[in-house]
């Protein structure tokens, strides 16, 4: 599996998953907005930050950034594109994913440790995870409310498109457990075709054992591994 | 001939503005109690050359429902004034 990083002007997070992906065994390129070849890659990771100083809204510049297009392409072929906090921004403003991100509803900046269940194992970056279990994965963001009119969560739920939920440490879903005001706790979706997700919370901080948390690495390997249609 | 449109973009009304929410402590604490509701968006001008206001219109509702504006989350009102050339540089 081959991985594309996309850098965007405002990227932050583009190193960290770099180390993390390569870190578990794959071939990671990174890959400049402005340019349109994607090299080759397999899968396309755009990564966190604040691209374009978040201005307008987040991700709504990035999306019409030239390599963009190209993404687009390559999701419509069936290529997968997996993208983190600010990433997953981009994609819900460029559409490729449903809903979007809205403001937290305590309206701060929220950087803390949440605890995440599988939603479901019908992805490919989901599918060897334990839905029994928790996984502990840091948020760092402001605008992560996940929203989506009702009829379209409706049919997001009904698709099994919900990648991850907010819980407790215990796996219990509740209103502490939801650090954002997430509708139906929703931590991360993927798209109808199941090529494209996004999340909120990021698994490239906790990659590494010396850092002490490799929940996140746990995730990121499922990329690794083609499953079979 | 020049354009300008002044645009309104405001958080959809069935949505939770959580900025408006703290403003609204804010004026509640300035001792003004009688506020009923705040809502908080964002005001963007633009100045733009077309031939005719029809194409001027065209262009300015592209830009809002592709870029100024997400219909997920926002709504926007636009107002489309024709310039005469002494107010392309100062704003009335």
């Amino acid at each position: 599996m081959k991985f594309g990083i996309i850098v965007f002007p405002g990227s932050n997070c583009d190193e960290d998953i770099y180390q993390a992906l390569q870190h578990i065994g794959g071939q990671v390129v990174k890959l400049w907005h402005k340019d349109t070849d994607l090299q080759n890659v397999d899968c396309v990771v755009v990564p966190g930050g604040f691209s374009y100083g978040d201005y307008l809204r987040s991700g709504a510049i990035a999306r019409f950034s030239p390599i963009m297009q190209s993404v687009q392409a390559h999701a419509e072929r069936g290529g997968y594109v997996y993208g983190i906090c600010n990433g997953f921004q981009i994609l819900t403003e460029a559409g490729l994913l449903p809903g979007a991100l809205l403001r937290n509803n305590n309206q701060k900046f929220i950087c803390k440790n949440t605890y995440l269940k599988v939603a479901t194992t019908d992805t490919l970056l989901t599918h060897g995870l334990d839905r029994k279990r928790t996984y502990k994965i840091p948020i760092a963001h402001a605008e992560g409310r996940f929203y989506a009119p009702k009829e379209l969560l409706a049919e997001i739920e009904a698709n099994n498109q919900v990648l991850f939920r907010y819980v407790d440490a215990h796996g219990k879903q509740g209103a502490d457990a939801n650090p954002n005001g997430s509708l139906n706790d929703i931590a991360g979706v993927c798209n109808a075709k199941r090529n494209v997700f996004g999340m909120m919370p990021h698994p490239e901080r906790a990659a590494d054992a010396r850092l002490g948390n490799t929940d996140g690495a746990e995730i990121l390997k499922m990329l690794l591994q083609k499953i079979e249609a | 001939m020049k354009f300008r449109a002044e645009i309104d973009v405001m958080p959809l009304q069935e949505l939770l503005d959580p900025q408006g929410k703290a403003v609204h402590l804010g004026l509640s604490n300035l001792g003004i109690k009688n506020v009923k509701d705040v809502r908080i968006g964002k005001h963007i001008s633009i100045e733009i050359e077309a031939d005719t206001q029809e194409e001027a219109q065209a262009q300015v509702d592209t830009a809002c429902k592709k870029l100024l504006a997400n219909p997920v989350m926002e709504y926007y009102e636009c107002m489309l004034i024709p310039m005469l050339e002494a107010q392309t540089t100062t704003h009335a």
